[in-house]
């Protein structure tokens, strides 16, 4: 799989008050979700994305609360993966659960900035950095890896039900 | 060798020892959703091919976020939790009267030693406090965990935070939980359990044991994690129907860390904008103006916060330029505090007291902040724009400096108050 677009840097400590703030979880349609990603940090990041966009963070990506609004949201604001140096980890298991990769790779914040074009190879495990520079990306676990397969936990969960 | 999350992991898997990193199924003990993230999980539910709960007696939704509803988005959303609860038959159903579900859930006899809990709210960690494998997870584990009873996890290696000497008066556990924010930083513990122990954690109350896991989720980790006491079962007594084995850290336990604080020498804590880790002593902030106070949340809106906070502003007016917001977490704490004439106290002080819920905290309810305002709060999280405007400044601290600065205005030192 390939995810090619323009990268959005976003620093360290993306916390998903940033991502969606707290007065947009009353929402669950994911199309009104996405309208509001990034607004904590970047309101006009929804206008400005386009599809197959990636969005790269530094340090602990995801920090604070559970809300699935945040992976949601990047999703269906036509994100397609997000490249940090860390991530939070209740923020790295909704993100796969919904099948949008979150692809751990050291020094990425300074590697990658915002416009670059950003080209990830998911099976070589590599980001082709404005077709000059090509980075490696952590390998993603195996089971999370199985998970993004599916499509997500949901037709995970669908295809392997007897052995759930 | 075994850390009390690996043994509960371990039992829950059909395991006998777990090791750190390791994934594992583990059967669910119960699981309970607020108001913002439950419709989502039953969406997941659905779409798995699942109509019904596993079980209906262990699912339970609260509303508590937004109580009582404030705009016809919200209301409709809490129409359509009581609506599911009402279809799937679910036994247990918290609505708008009851408070924030981190409060009810133990109150109300759903957390027992040596389960595993999730919540669909990050601060679900709370319940480590009793003892509890309990953790905050997403609406599709959540849709995964009702539908299936099961859920997976890696087995996470666990700090200690070992805390000895009995702290000084108007010190409390908030100082405590943030002075090991300041030392392991906001992803110190990064998918680890973070077990607390020693003797200042062993004179805690069960309600002061639970500030410390309530906040382990804000230095990354997976669970915060006390072993049960004679304290446990006193306050489980009368609550828990469920029978229960308390489970405990071998003494050859594997820890990945051990952090000591000075209990006894620590000062009052204070986490300055815009991280929970940004964390100095009170001192160093003393004298900054601020315009809201906010008493309450899952951290620290139990009865024996609201006493602490009532004995700073007992007979004292607060600041005319600032305002003061108590809120009790549960119905339970409210009318506990009614009797003892604390409410009271905040009203002749001239601070506003709401209805149980999770009020201010995360910005989506009411108490908002306009740009360039300074909120003192004793809630847990101080991301920027977390109360209210991107331009407005939040600090965390305890529920005694709180009070202490609604009183004065400025930040300030309960033990000098």
């Amino acid at each position: 799989m390939k995810i090619k677009g323009r990268a959005w840097n976003y620093g360290d400590d993306v916390n998903t008050d940033y991502i969606v703030p707290g007065i947009y979880l009353e929402l669950t349609d994911p199309v009104e979700i996405g309208k509001h990603a990034m607004e904590g940090m970047d309101p006009e990041f929804s206008k400005k994305v386009r599809r197959g966009d990636v969005v790269v963070g530094g340090r602990n990506f995801g920090l604070g609360s559970s809300r699935e609004h945040a992976p949601i949201a990047l999703k269906a604001a036509g994100v397609g993966a997000v490249v940090a140096e860390s991530f939070a980890r209740i923020y790295y298991r909704n993100s796969f659960n919904l099948g949008l990769p979150a692809l751990e790779c050291p020094g990425v914040s300074r590697l990658i900035k915002t416009g670059d074009a950003v080209e990830i190879d998911l099976e070589a495990g590599t980001i082709r950095v404005n077709d000059a520079e090509t980075i490696k990306i952590k390998p993603v676990p195996e089971f999370m890896q199985s998970i993004l397969d599916a499509g997500g936990l949901r037709e995970y969960i669908k295809l392997n039900r007897e052995n759930w | 060798m075994s850390t009390i999350s690996e043994k509960i992991l371990a039992e829950h898997s059909g395991h006998r020892e777990v090791t750190p990193g390791e994934i594992v199924k583990a059967e669910i003990d119960f699981a309970f959703m607020p108001d913002l993230t439950a419709a989502l999980a039953f969406y997941a539910m659905r779409d798995m091919g699942i109509s019904r709960v596993w079980d209906p007696r262990k699912v339970c939704i609260l509303l508590d976020h937004i109580a009582p509803a404030t705009n016809v988005t919200n209301a409709s959303l809490q129409k359509e939790c009581r609506e599911i609860s009402r279809d799937q038959g679910l036994s247990h159903f918290y609505d708008i009267n009851e408070g924030v579900c981190h409060q009810v859930i133990p109150e109300r006899g759903h957390v027992y030693p040596g389960m595993v809990l999730v919540g669909a709210d990050s601060h679900t960690c709370t319940h480590g406090a009793f003892g509890a494998f309990a953790t905050g997870i997403g609406s599709t584990d959540m849709g995964a965990a009702i539908g299936t009873g099961k859920l997976w996890f890696k087995v996470p290696e666990t700090i200690n935070v070992n805390v000895e000497g009995s702290l000084q008066s108007r010190v409390a556990s908030k100082d405590v939980i943030l002075r090991t924010a300041k030392e392991l930083g906001a992803d110190g513990a990064t998918y680890c359990a973070v077990e607390f122990t020693g003797s200042t954690i062993d004179e805690m109350s069960v309600g002061a044991r639970m500030t410390l896991c309530n906040m382990a989720v804000e230095l990354g980790g997976k669970t915060g994690i006390v072993a049960p006491d004679d304290k446990t079962t006193r306050f489980l007594k009368g609550r828990v129907r469920h029978p229960y084995r308390p489970v405990h850290s071998d003494r050859d336990a594997l820890y990945s860390r051990t952090v000591e604080i000075d209990g006894s020498g620590l000062e009052p804590q204070v986490a300055c904008p815009h991280s929970v880790d940004n964390v100095r002593p009170v001192a160093e902030v003393a004298g900054t103006a601020v315009n809201q106070v906010f008493i309450g949340s899952c951290t620290n809106g139990r009865l024996e916060d609201l006493e602490a906070a009532a004995e700073m502003m007992k007979g004292k007016r607060v600041h005319r330029d600032t305002r003061v917001i108590v809120t009790p977490a549960s119905f339970e704490v409210y009318e506990a505090a009614n009797q003892r004439g604390l409410i009271k106290a905040f009203m002749d002080a001239g601070a506003i007291v709401c209805n149980p819920s999770c009020s201010v905290c995360f910005g989506g309810n009411h108490g908002i902040l306009a740009a360039g305002e300074v909120s003192l709060s004793t809630s847990n999280r101080n991301f920027r724009g977390r109360q209210g405007s991107k331009e407005s400044q939040v600090y965390l601290c305890s529920p005694a400096t709180a009070a202490a600065s609604a009183v004065t205005g400025v930040i300030t030192d309960p033990r000098e108050a």
